[in-house]
């Protein structure tokens, strides 16, 4: 069920790449069509795994002489990762509804990355992995490149290079982990096997580890190679800068998680001696996590660019995935997970508003000029559903964010007590780079008084109508957020015992 | 752990109603204040159905408990006692109150009810959740539609006043915040998750387990904890020196707003620190509780004292409410001692009763002296200085004549409300902490010569030219007074009717406590 | 010396080559006798089609070719199956490509010479490949490359391709130079002309001190070879004649030649690591002061050789890659780097035959993709007059085939999965890793896949002309269907061969019956 998630993105793919030019509405309707259906059925494999551990979908010998597998399986965090990549995916499709330059492209381009995401998520080969990850690259150039916005070619180019360098760090790993393992197959089941049978000595994995994690964590925004990310997402188009944000960025902690952690476990255990407080590589990342929640919170307060601010934030809300999984611990590393599924809804309706309603209407993203613009009445779905996702963004209970971060922030408490306070001082100056990026766009002090508004007839012009498929994008994403916010059991009770097994090492 | 326990799901009935109520609000435009109007009767006779239905000895009724993140310890656990009932009674009628006083919103009215809707189900929804993420859940959930009305809707210094509203009341929940997951943290081990649940947390504390697990954990960080929780409320209730927030937010929100602010959300805070504070930290407390009294007095002293040096109406009576709920504060802190005998523990059961009734008592009263606010406002052009009016008896007597009767209460005049709580608190003080008791005199004293003041400039003297004119109570009016008015009455003749449902829960709440 | 058992059994051997050069004259008396007075088109269609024809044939014969090879005596002059045989199919079905290429673009009113040239220069190449001798080799080379700088000069209305040829000549000759003086110090040290001979006599003679000398023979042979794949330092030729070159002869020299050169180099490694069948650990085992002799025969030196100029290819080939505004120049310095990718896999080469093989699925697939970039670039090159980069703006709108088969070709050349190029590239690392896993050769492969990372920016600047940025004129351009179907071909076997790489390495697993 879920691997047709994967074949359905393709098939999209190509049909898109043959529809005939100049017929942008059966493209969107034929684009939605296909994401819908992978929806139902990533909604439907999720349904069907509650419950159960780690099936295997397919398991076909692709290079024997290699021992390269075509193995796809899902796992209680692949579940949940595949949700959220067809949730995501309907909603972009939504949210570009305006698109009209070369519109069958721009979809052709768009379902082969999610094709590649969905593919990353379901491998469990890692050499299928790798394969599916590459894909991912090439359609989100060309998607920023050609449909994007302020400096489009610099910063496809930096997304492209740097994702490429990541995988390049990945691809060395994977080479040196399998021929150290005896060149007998890329499964991820057989090398965790063989990892815990000792075939991957611990000298080795202290040094492949955080190659393998650096490289997974570029994709992931870790500070300081995070550089791209908010480059890359003001420069992407709307639904660009959501999977981008949402989605492709899991990719990379999932990467993390899955193979840095998941293969080569004992490349986190202390060196034997201490710098500074340093002692592993568990505290270096640890580290270097904490300082993207705070830098990345701070830069964001000081953006005068909408969409900078929550480019900026969604490398600081990265920085709490990379933190909960160095905890290393049950409670963080599903905090963690869950933050992944959590984040991605936020993001992904936050970008909806800042580039989609507001922008696409405005054509400017400067907080100082929309300031100037009274939003808060010309635009009052864009301003309430801003406050909707900046509640959700902001951590506050009740939406999905909360429980992520109450239990990443639990976990570092068990691993260090101090990763906790820096992360909390992360999360206030979260609170107060939303407020201020809310007051300034949306509710800001130059406006007259409520009752002298009301005189103002005279606008310059009209902004455009609100319409159905923007509706129903934040609708759906603002309600998963809050139907996760306020019931966590129907997510939590699919990624703990994943992670209690992926934790437990070995062929599980 | 699955258990409900009385298989009613009434307060979650209760919490959910506003909320349902704002959604049709929000989609219908002119009529948004009919719809509100519903919603909040239909609220009031919920809250009464459940005042009615208390258990009699006092412990919590009606509790419905769901497990929902075991892993983080947090339940969904509601259940009222007597305080929390007559706070859900309290909210409902100052929420009615409010909605019926808001008849001239003109500026998209459904957003504004669905705001004040969002308000009343975050008032519920906190006095009735009794495990800290619930809590706090709602505690937050007010202060938004909180700041969004005073900043759409306010006056001309409404921008600043909303942001420092909203960024003191937040910096008081981040230190609440803290505080808590400390305690949350220190309950839990590597394999068992710590507990959220305040009774739980209450009885740990009471045999000193709390205080020994958070040392354990932390080290000796229990009195910066219990600080950190009495912030967040301090700066609810208010207390000197947290209050520089509330006159500008009473005085830039539009009545009905300030109404709401002063009558349901403050008693948010000293709920808080009945249910919350006092059980849990009340060793800390009573150590600290000489430097405590002394920040209660001061709030009661220099609130009546602020009071006087105002000449704008809406800060009279800011400041006003600071002094009155300094009382509670009096009270609180005042019977944070280890008791020591039946004549302490009568005096602090005395001093207990007396800030729930006060806690109900002034937010009666205040809200509906800020409605009267709000009338003369309205009826004069936005005017509302002392001296822009004068002589008011004679246009509009029973005007005069009803909110002369609502400013004797606050002023605390026996027969009326508002004397039953202050003489509660002081016959419950003064054996515990009779310094204390002296100096709040004072307030007393000071608060009687505002009032008079007030009704000294506004109804009596000459009248101005603007005022010759000024149209009395038309029928609406009387009508909606009259019952609140009659209740100020009953409640200041037969205070039983209150105290007698709240004792049991008082004599419960303390038997539980160790200071 | 002695000399072959019976003239039947050297034509038996060479009976691919003879194909080829029978072939070559058939063409020739076509074009010039029978189709005289017939249209340019015509003549160039008979004759590719001839030419193609003498492939087939030719492919036909390599596939009958059993292992048995040619022997002098008990030296082996010419081998045959194995390795061998796929290269020299690879070579055959690589010639056959460019010939229909041809079709597409011609450029010169002398069709049948042209093809006779081809066709000869594969012979060339099909001799090199299977070479065993020095003198054979030598043979083989010269007869490749002087059908190379006339192919080079062949567009004789353009003074590039008259400047190109002179250059790859004059280099070319002074490679041979240096190639055949280092021959025939290896012939003086050894006293063989026979490769495995010449190894097994090198190792003793080392022993014995004949060492310098060994070590500038390994040099000068490795001058003389770096320059047939474009190795640094001895690449410059290469960019000049892959920009003067007319389209269908750069395509041949891209691949074709490419591919016999990297087979010898192949039979060179083969021959050194079966020297000790049983013992090759002790190539491993280097400046010890045990009893072992202190050098270990040619391995070693040739090892260090390899690496060094492995390395300088891909990072000069790249870096240089990224600055050039001519595809074709793009192209070439990107055959740099991909020469230094392929000998890193020569450097740390396997006992068995695995790192043959992955050598050779790299320089064939490499090859095909080559063939396929340079039919694109003739195709864009006739509509618009050049071959810079700003000719390739809004290919996607002019031709969104050939913009699509760009896409896939460039990608694959990039490394990117499922396409074949990237998985050339990962069992050639492999396969290096599986050699030896210490700190050098890992870090030579991070290099390796590090230059990869960089070589997609380059690739990238024509995708984004062809895809991203707009159009400076808008009109279509026309492809010859014949070309349009050899690079639909061609795109869709490098898919294909990305998505199931077990077809190609199964297809040369079955030479080694």
């Amino acid at each position: 069920m879920l691997a047709w998630t994967i074949y359905l993105s393709f098939a999209g793919a190509l049909v898109q790449a043959l529809l005939p030019k100049g017929r942008p509405g059966l493209s969107r309707w034929l684009a939605l069509a296909f994401a819908v259906l992978g929806l139902l059925h990533a909604l439907g494999g999720f349904v069907a795994g509650m419950g159960q551990g780690r099936q295997i979908i397919v398991d076909l010998p692709w290079v024997p002489t290699m021992g390269i597998h075509y193995l796809l399986a899902a796992d209680g965090i692949s579940r949940v990762l595949v949700l959220l990549t067809g949730l995501a995916a309907v909603a972009g499709i939504l949210f570009s509804w305006n698109v009209e330059l070369r519109t069958n492209e721009f979809f052709a381009f768009y379902l082969a990355l999610i094709g590649g995401v969905y593919g990353v998520f379901l491998s469990f080969d890692l050499f299928l992995l790798f394969v599916f990850y590459e894909i991912a690259i090439v359609p989100k150039y060309f998607l920023i490149a050609i449909w994007g916005s302020t400096r489009r070619e610099y910063g496809a180019m930096k997304l492209a290079l740097y994702s490429f360098v990541g995988s390049a760090m990945v691809l060395i790993g994977l080479l040196a982990a399998y021929t150290t393992a005896g060149s007998h197959s890329t499964s991820l089941i057989d090398l965790a096997a063989c990892a815990h049978a000792g075939a991957l000595p611990i000298s080795f994995q202290m040094w492949c580890f955080p190659l393998v994690f650096t490289g997974f964590a570029i994709l992931a925004g870790m500070w300081p190679f995070h550089t791209w990310a908010p480059t890359g997402h003001v420069a992407a188009p709307t639904a660009a800068s959501m999977l981008l944000a949402g989605v492709v960025m899991k990719l990379g902690a999932y990467g993390c998680l899955r193979v840095g952690i998941g293969l080569f476990p004992h490349g986190l255990d202390p060196w034997g001696f201490s710098f500074v407080g340093i002692g592993s590589w568990r505290d270096v990342f640890a580290l270097l996590a904490v300082i993207g929640i705070v830098y990345g919170a701070l830069v964001a307060l000081a953006q005068t660019d909408f969409k900078f601010v929550i480019g900026y934030s969604s490398v600081s809300h990265m920085g709490f995935v990379l933190l909960g999984l160095m905890t290393l611990n049950q409670i963080g590393v599903t905090g963690a997970v869950l933050q992944m599924f959590s984040h991605g809804i936020i993001a992904g309706l936050l970008f909806a508003i800042v580039g989609r309603i507001v922008y696409d209407r405005t054509h400017t993203r400067q907080l100082a000029e929309l300031e100037a613009m009274h939003l808060g009445k010309r635009l009052p779905f864009a301003a309430w559903s801003f406050v909707i996702a900046g509640m959700a963004s902001m951590g506050l209970p009740g939406f999905s964010g909360f429980v992520a971060e109450l239990q990443v922030l639990v976990g570092a408490w068990i691993a260090k007590p101090w990763w906790t306070i820096a992360a909390g001082v992360g999360i206030v100056i979260g609170v107060a780079y939303t407020w201020r990026a809310l007051q300034k766009a949306f509710f800001s002090d130059a406006l007259p008084t409520a009752h002298a508004l009301e005189q103002e007839h005279n606008h310059d012009h009209q902004f455009a109508a609100i319409t159905w498929p923007e509706v129903t994008g934040v609708v759906m994403l603002a309600s998963v957020s809050l139907f996760v916010g306020l019931y966590p059991r129907i997510l939590l009770d699919t990624i703990e015992p994943a992670v209690k097994a992926l934790l437990a090492g070995g062929g599980q | 752990m699955n258990e409900f326990t009385t298989g009613s799901h009434i307060l979650t009935l209760l919490t959910v109603l506003p909320l349902a109520g704002a959604a049709v609000a929000l989609f219908s435009g002119k009529h948004a204040r009919a719809v509100a109007l519903f919603t909040t009767i239909a609220s009031l006779a919920v809250a009464l159905y459940v005042w009615t239905g208390l258990p009699a000895d006092g412990t919590m009724g009606m509790v419905e408990r769901v497990s929902w993140a075991p892993s983080l310890g947090i339940e969904y656990h509601l259940g009222v006692d007597g305080l929390g009932a007559l706070m859900l009674v309290l909210s409902a009628i100052v929420t009615l109150m409010s909605v019926d006083a808001a008849h001239r919103v003109h500026h998209q009215p459904n957003l504004y009810f669905g705001l004040v809707l969002v308000l009343e189900s975050g008032l519920f929804g906190s006095f009735t959740a009794l495990n800290f993420f619930h809590w706090f859940l709602f505690w937050e959930l007010s202060l938004i539609p909180a700041f969004f009305l005073i900043k759409l809707w306010g006056g001309t210094r409404r921008g600043p006043a909303a942001t420092q509203f909203f960024v003191y009341t937040m910096a008081g929940s981040v230190a609440l915040l803290l505080s808590f997951l400390a305690v949350f943290l220190s309950t839990g081990s590597s394999n068992a998750p710590g507990t959220m649940d305040f009774g739980q947390l209450a009885a740990m504390a009471a045999s000193g387990q709390l205080e020994q697990m958070v040392t354990m954990h932390l080290g000796p960080v229990m009195p910066w904890l219990a600080i950190g929780v009495l912030a967040g409320f301090a700066v609810k209730v208010p207390m000197i020196p947290f209050h520089t927030w509330l006159p500008a937010a009473y005085a830039e929100a539009p009545s009905p707003v300030t109404m709401l602010l002063t009558g349901a959300m403050s008693k948010m805070g000293a709920y808080g620190l009945l249910r919350i504070a006092l059980p849990l930290f009340g060793h800390q407390i009573a150590q600290m509780r000489t430097p405590l009294l002394v920040l209660a007095v001061a709030t009661v002293v220099m609130g009546a004292w602020a009071a006087a040096a105002q000449t704008d109406l809406k800060r009279v009576f800011a400041y006003s409410s600071v002094n009155h709920l300094g009382y509670c504060l009096l009270g609180i802190f005042a019977l944070a001692v280890p008791a020591s005998g039946a004549a302490a523990l009568a005096s602090q059961a005395a001093a207990l009763n007396g800030v729930i009734l006060q806690m109900f008592n002034h937010g009666i009263t205040a809200a509906t002296l800020f409605w009267f606010v709000a009338m003369l406002q309205e009826r004069t052009g936005g005017h509302r200085g002392i001296d822009q009016f004068g002589g008011l008896r004679k246009p509009a007597p029973v005007l005069a004549g009803l909110m002369g009767i609502v400013l004797f209460s606050s002023l605390g005049l026996p027969g009326l409300n508002g004397f039953v709580g202050e003489f509660l608190i002081f016959r419950g003080v003064f054996p515990l902490a009779w310094v204390a008791a002296t100096v709040s005199i004072l307030g007393l004293l000071v608060t009687a010569a505002v009032i008079l003041t007030v009704i000294q400039k506004v109804f009596t003297g000459p009248v101005p030219e603007h005022c010759v004119g000024f149209p009395d109570l038309h029928y609406g009016e009387r009508l909606a007074m009259v019952p609140v008015i009659g209740l100020m009455f009953i409640i200041g003749l037969v205070p039983q009717l209150i105290v007698g449902s709240v004792n049991p829960t008082v004599v419960n709440l303390l038997a539980h406590w160790r200071f | 010396m002695n000399y072959p058992s019976l003239y039947s059994d050297l034509f038996r051997a060479t009976l691919p080559e003879t194909a080829l050069e029978i072939g070559a004259l058939l063409v020739l008396v076509v074009d010039l006798g029978l189709l005289r007075k017939a249209a340019l088109k015509t003549r160039v269609a008979s004759a590719s089609l001839l030419g193609v024809a003498g492939c087939v044939f030719a492919l036909w014969f390599v596939s009958l070719a059993g292992a048995a090879g040619l022997s002098s005596g008990d030296e082996l002059l010419i081998a045959t199956g194995g390795y061998i045989g796929a290269a020299q199919s690879g070579i055959l079905v690589l010639t056959a490509l460019t010939l229909l290429l041809l079709i597409g673009s011609i450029f010169t009113r002398h069709a049948g010479e042209y093809v006779a040239v081809v066709l000869m220069a594969a012979a060339g190449g099909l001799l090199v490949a299977s070479a065993q001798d020095l003198l054979v080799i030598f043979v083989g080379l010269e007869l490749l490359s002087l059908g190379l700088y006339i192919l080079t000069a062949f567009a004789k209305h353009s003074g590039k391709s008259a400047e190109a040829a002179m250059k790859y000549y004059l280099f070319g000759g002074m490679s041979a130079a240096f190639l055949l003086f280092g021959f025939s110090y290896l012939y003086g040290i050894t006293g063989s002309t026979n490769l495995h001979k010449i190894l097994l006599s090198a190792f003793y003679a080392s022993a014995s001190g004949g060492a310098p000398l060994l070590y500038v023979a390994l040099v000068l042979i490795a001058a003389g070879l770096g320059f047939k794949v474009a190795a640094v330092p001895f690449h410059f030729w290469a960019p000049d004649t892959y920009e003067g070159a007319p389209a269908p002869a750069a395509a041949f020299i891209a691949s074709v030649s490419k591919v016999a050169s990297f087979a010898l180099l192949i039979s060179l490694s083969t021959a050194g690591v079966h020297l000790f069948d049983g013992v090759h650990e002790l190539r491993f085992v280097a400046f010890n002061n045990g009893p072992l002799p202190r050098y270990l025969g040619i391995l070693i030196p040739w090892m260090l050789i390899l690496t060094v100029l492995s390395a300088a290819s891909m990072v000069l080939g790249n870096l240089a890659a990224l600055a050039q505004t001519s595809v074709r120049r793009l192209l070439a310095y990107s055959a740099v780097a991909h020469a230094g990718y392929i000998l890193l896999g020569l450097a740390y080469f396997s006992h068995s035959a695995a790192s043959a093989n992955a050598i050779l699925y790299y320089i064939l697939t490499y090859g095909l993709t080559t063939i396929g970039a340079f039919g694109v670039v003739s195709v864009v090159e006739r509509a618009t007059g050049s071959d810079r980069l700003d000719a390739f703006l809004g290919l996607h709108k002019r031709n969104p085939l050939l913009a699509a088969v760009l896409l896939v070709l460039f990608l694959s050349l990039a490394g990117i999965p499922p396409l074949v190029g990237f998985w050339a590239k990962f069992n050639l690392f492999a396969a290096v890793l599986g050699v030896s896993a210490g700190p050098v050769p890992f870090a030579l492969v991070a290099l390796a896949i590090a230059m990869s990372a960089v070589s997609l920016y380059y690739y990238l600047q024509v995708l984004k002309r062809a895809y991203v940025l707009p159009a400076i004129d808008e009109s279509p351009i026309k492809a010859h269907p014949v070309t349009l179907i050899v690079l639909l071909a061609i795109a869709a076997a490098v898919v294909l061969l990305g998505c199931f790489p077990s077809l190609l390495q199964n297809w040369i697993a079955s030479f080694y019956r």
